[in-house]
């Protein structure tokens, strides 16, 4: 196996856009030559802290979005922070094809790194590429911003990605209250009710949110990890409340830290993407071959520390490509 | 043999009424500088035109002075460019302007050219309730189909209102605002589609204008009477004659039902007419001008729905911008309709006709469900992408139909056998061609204004718009008393995108229709081509990616959106961010994307700075193997210096066959890995 140059990676941490793009593409290579030095490069990544805050923005097409990433970012950008953009549209069904329109939305100084995925063969959801790309850009920046279509149960992968999760809604967004009251779809960390330029509707809008929030079903997290997910108003149009919006997710942060969730979190979070990857490469069966979700587990704390989550994926799917065929 | 007595009355003929009064006969024009403007207006008038029609080039309509970096290589190509008060003067020099009807094609600076405009005759010595003429200052069709808004929706219905309340009391012979359908048809839209949003926009202004609280009843009663329509009229002339009696009916019922107009004249549909030019084809160009004549008839047939006002493309619309002879042959149309044939000398003769109340009626149905279904949206300005989605899926469409031959294009899916033209050999010639010493020389006066007018002067009259901008007072007598004191277009237009900040309109090309089942052959054409698609991942290593770019000012976003939707449905990953963007963010995108192929689309005329500019950029980011290909209004010479500068393909509009395009597109891009 070659090692990617160092000076590859000293300039991939400096958040050099021209070395990112090249590495991005890279990840997405499925040729075996490009893939085994895809590996070795995050491997080598891997190394250096992954110290990015991951935001995931999600919620149904048309409520704002990429709206509201457009207002997050020049706050960050003034505070000097290297923030990231991946934004994830949907795949056409029929043709494969997929229309990316997230970054005409947005406001991009030149200092940003901004990236769109089709979500492929993901239901509205995050295809390994978009994964393997947070994974890279947590080691070389501050702050990556994720945008995932989002309504009901598909926008469960952000989930298992992001820091923080924000649900975006906008008045009328009933359904949506409806998957969180019935369980349906797990709390975000914050919810912001978008369009808020709209006084009368926007104060109805908090309501029924807050009201859905509180009648959700809630497991009760350990003392320490407890966080009240804030309700926030706002308006990507007037920029009302886009400040607070910033303060919560500053806030969240934090409490990650604080209460060392965070590294937590994330390796659940890995492990959970982990075995939902084996799940879609090789199904049910490939995941029993591998001694189920236990097994899975066990694989995965014994694989070496310094290996990325994206070689360990994919050593286990080869694992499971060996007991299924020589059975 | 019973006689019936009505059969010894002469037929009613010119002798027994007086013959119609023509409509206003215009031609839209304005070029290079506001001088060489001012010439060919009055050529055009001493040829029998009755009207000015003002093109203003895209730095004035985006509000740039010439000498922005943005509007470089835009000067005085599509339009004139007018700059402050002394440009103003220079076009309308020798124009008597209390006796001329001016058409002014401006929107998102509407309010500051009407500003220019009213201080040029203050010049002359002709009092504001002289002038007539129009303002077409509707921003909605600007973010739906025309492309040159500048702010968002709520400041600039905030603008139209003020341009309407100042002039119902200051310029009354003003038509403030020209609600547009023509654009929407351009756009792709039908005629269900091309009434319901023009009249869902007229609502919004209306609305606007009662709630500001500056009128009083009879005034606004006034400005429902001076709002009017700038329409299309396709080749299904018919359908077209039957579009525009509903349309007036539909006015008629709204403006009474909605505004409680009594007084039946005040909401008569009162409108101009610019004929299609979207199916105006570069194959065999020659068949434009039967085009052009039936269209034409579409607006003036019928008597109750005759247009006040016309003005026609030219034969040569899909090469490039015609030159005097051809726009010659299009006032020439319309002074044969109306003084040669005996059009005008007839009540309407629709009257009775069950045929064409038939579908006057159907159409008025559709229309109001349309109407009804965006208001519940909330109405025009949060439809917004709705609406835009509902045009693009409709133009893809129009683009199904002639790829799969659906929809009859004589010369171009059908009848495609041709002698050589006479009128058209495929080269630059037949087009105008705008002198490229135009815009140094506009840049230099341009300076030599600013560097001469008084500093202190245009200071302090740019401080009282500010002003009066943030009090929420009417923005036109600050802008007056800018205009009289040198302010320019560039200065006025900044100091409202500081307040007001700036726009970008939806793409509509998320939510459009996958392309339905098209008919045997194209469909089986379609599915190859996405086999093909899925195939090129394993030479590209993945999935297919291209990116659409529209470089410069440039609004035409058809093409573009089809091609985008087009590469989707073909199984492509497409990057599709707008219009009006710079060769610098194009590229910034072409890296940060990591495409493998780069699509531009310009129609503006501005590819030969802007392309080049874009492969440049490339060239620095080290992505020059990332292959360009080039679509539009491109001149076959213009073509051949494109490709020479290391563009892959270009393409025309002659290239209607999109999976043609498309299975290129997937060549090049293989090609280049
Ligand atoms: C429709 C139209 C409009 C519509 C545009 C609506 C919209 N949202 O797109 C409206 C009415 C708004 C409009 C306005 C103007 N227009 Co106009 N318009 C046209 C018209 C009639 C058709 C263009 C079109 O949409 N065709 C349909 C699409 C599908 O075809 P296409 O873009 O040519 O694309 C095909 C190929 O060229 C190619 N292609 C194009 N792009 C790409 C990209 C890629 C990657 C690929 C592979 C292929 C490809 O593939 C397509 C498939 O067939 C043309 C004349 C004509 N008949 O061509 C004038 C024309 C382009 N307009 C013209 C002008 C001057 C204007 C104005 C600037 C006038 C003014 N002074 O204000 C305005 C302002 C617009 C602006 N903001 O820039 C001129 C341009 C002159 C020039 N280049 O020298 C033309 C040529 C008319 C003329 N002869 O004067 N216009
Ligand atoms: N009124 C209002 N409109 C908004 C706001 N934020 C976004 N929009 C509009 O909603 C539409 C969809 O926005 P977009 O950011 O693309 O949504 P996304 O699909 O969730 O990414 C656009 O037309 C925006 O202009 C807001 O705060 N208020
Ligand atoms: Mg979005």
């Amino acid at each position: 196996m070659t090692q990617p140059a160092h000076s590859t990676v000293d300039v991939l941490a400096n958040f050099n856009r021209q070395a990112l793009a090249r590495a991005l593409n890279l990840l997405e290579d499925r040729r075996p030559n490009r893939q085994a030095q895809a590996l070795t490069l995050l491997d080598t990544l891997s190394t250096l802290p992954a110290s990015a805050h991951v935001v995931g923005l999600t919620g149904p097409p048309g409520v704002g979005k990429s709206s509201l990433i457009s207002r997050l970012i020049e706050p960050q950008v003034q505070a000097g922070r290297r923030v990231a953009i991946i934004a994830v549209d949907p795949s056409s069904k029929v043709s494969g094809g997929a229309l990316l329109g997230d970054r005409g939305r947005m406001q991009l100084p030149g200092q940003v790194y901004a990236r769109s995925y089709a979500a492929r063969d993901r239901l509205g959801g995050l295809s390994r590429e978009a994964f393997s790309a947070v994974f890279l850009l947590r080691h070389c920046c501050d702050v990556i911003l994720v945008e995932t279509v989002g309504v009901g149960q598909s926008e469960t992968d952000i989930a298992a990605l992001a820091d923080t999760t924000v649900l975006v809604v906008q008045p009328f967004s009933g359904d949506l209250l409806q998957f969180i009251k019935a369980g349906v779809m797990e709390i975000p960390d914050i919810l912001a009710v978008n369009k808020a330029d709209n006084q009368e509707l926007a104060q109805k809008a908090l309501a029924d949110t807050q009201a859905a929030l509180s009648l959700a079903r809630r497991p009760v997290p350990p003392e320490s990890a407890a966080w009240d997910s804030p309700v926030l108003a706002v308006s990507a149009t007037t920029n009302l409340n886009i400040d607070t919006l910033i303060q919560a997710l500053g806030a969240h942060w934090q409490h990650l830290q604080a209460t060392a969730s965070l590294e937590k979190k994330r390796a659940a979070q890995n492990l959970e993407w982990g075995i939902g990857e084996i799940v879609h490469e090789v199904g049910q069966r490939g995941l029993a071959a591998l001694g189920g979700v236990e097994g899975v587990r066990a694989a995965w704390h014994q694989q070496p520390a310094h290996w990325s989550v994206v070689r360990k994926l994919s050593v286990l799917l080869e694992d499971v490509q060996y007991r299924t065929s020589s059975r | 043999m019973d006689t019936d007595r009505s059969e010894d009355k002469p037929p009613e003929r010119l002798q027994d009424r007086p013959k119609d009064r023509p409509w206003v006969m215009r031609t839209y024009s304005g070029h290079s500088t506001a001088r060489a403007s001012n010439e060919l207006y009055r050529l055009n008038l001493s040829k029998g035109q009755t009207g000015l029609s003002v093109a203003f080039d895209l730095p004035t309509q985006t509000g740039y002075d010439s000498d922005h970096a943005l509007a470089r290589g835009e000067v005085g190509k599509v339009g004139v460019p007018i700059c402050h008060i002394g440009d103003m003067e220079t076009l309308f020099a020798d124009i008597p302007l209390g006796q001329m009807n001016t058409s002014m094609t401006i929107n998102g600076t509407a309010a500051w050219l009407l500003a220019l405009y009213i201080a040029a005759a203050e010049r002359q010595g002709v009092e504001p309730q002289a002038l007539q003429g129009t303002t077409q200052n509707d921003i909605v069709k600007e973010y739906l189909s025309r492309g040159t808004y500048i702010f968002p929706p709520e400041p600039s219905l905030r603008l139209i209102s003020d341009v309407i309340t100042y002039t119902v009391k200051n310029v009354p012979k003003w038509n403030p605002v020209n609600v547009c359908s023509y654009h929407l048809q351009e756009a792709g839209a039908t005629p269900v589609q091309e009434v319901a949003y023009a009249l869902c926009t007229a609502i919004a202004v209306l609305d606007t204008v009662r709630a500001s609280g500056r009128l009083d009843a009879a005034e606004f009663t006034a400005a429902v009477g001076r709002i009017s329509f700038f329409v299309n009229s396709g080749v299904r002339f018919i359908e077209e004659v039957c579009k525009l009696r509903a349309f007036g009916q539909l006015w008629d019922e709204l403006t009474c039902e909605r505004y409680g107009v009594d007084n039946p004249k005040l909401r008569r549909f009162r409108y101009g007419v610019q004929v299609n030019s979207l199916g105006l084809t570069e194959a065999q160009p020659e068949n434009n001008i039967p085009r052009i004549v039936l269209e034409a008839l579409g607006v003036t047939l019928s008597k109750d729905a005759r247009c006040r006002a016309m003005q026609l493309p030219a034969w040569n619309e899909a090469l490039g911008l015609p030159r005097p002879w051809d726009q010659q042959w299009s006032l020439r149309i319309q002074q044969i309709l109306a003084f040669e044939t005996d059009l005008l000398e007839y009540g309407d003769i629709f009257e009775g006709s069950t045929v064409v109340e038939g579908k006057t009626s159907a159409i008025k149905n559709a229309v109001w469900a349309e109407v009804e279904r965006v208001t519940d949206m909330g109405g025009v300005i949060s439809a917004l992408g709705y609406i835009k989605e509902q045009l693009v899926a409709s133009h893809t469409e129009r683009v199904r139909n002639i790829t799969a031959g659906d929809h009859t294009v004589v010369g171009v899916n059908k009848f495609t056998e041709t002698a050589d033209s006479p009128l058209y050999s495929g080269d630059s010639s037949a087009i105008l061609k705008v002198d490229e010493a135009a815009e140094r020389d506009q840049v230099a006066r341009l300076q030599a204004f600013r560097a001469t007018r008084n500093q202190a002067e245009a200071e302090t009259a740019l401080s009282g718009l500010r002003t009066a901008v943030l009090n929420g007072e009417n923005i036109m007598p600050a802008s007056i008393r800018c205009a009289l004191a040198g302010v320019t277009t560039g200065e006025w237009t900044q100091t409202l995108r500081d307040i007001f900040g700036e726009f970008r309109a939806p793409t509509g090309i998320g939510g459009a229709a996958a392309a339905r089942t098209v008919n045997g052959e194209t469909a089986q054409e379609l599915e190859e081509l996405r086999t093909r698609v899925r195939k090129s991942a394993a030479t590209l290593g993945r999935p297919l990616k291209v990116l659409i770019g529209k470089p410069g000012l440039d609004g035409h976003s058809n093409g573009a959106e089809q091609i985008a939707v087009w590469c989707r449905d073909a199984g492509m990953e497409v990057v599709y961010e707008g219009i009006r963007l710079s060769p610098e963010q194009i590229v910034t995108s072409v890296r940060d994307e990591g495409v493998h192929l780069v699509g531009l689309s310009i129609l503006s005329g501005s590819h030969l700075r802007l392309v080049p500019e874009v492969l440049t950029g490339l060239r620095a980011e080290g992505l020059s193997d990332v292959p360009v290909v080039v679509g539009g209004i491109i001149p076959e010479d213009d073509a051949k210096d494109l490709r020479q500068a290391g563009v892959a393909r270009v393409y025309t509009p002659k290239d209607f066959e999109m999976l043609r395009i498309l299975s290129d597109m997937v060549e090049v891009a293989e090609a280049a890995a």
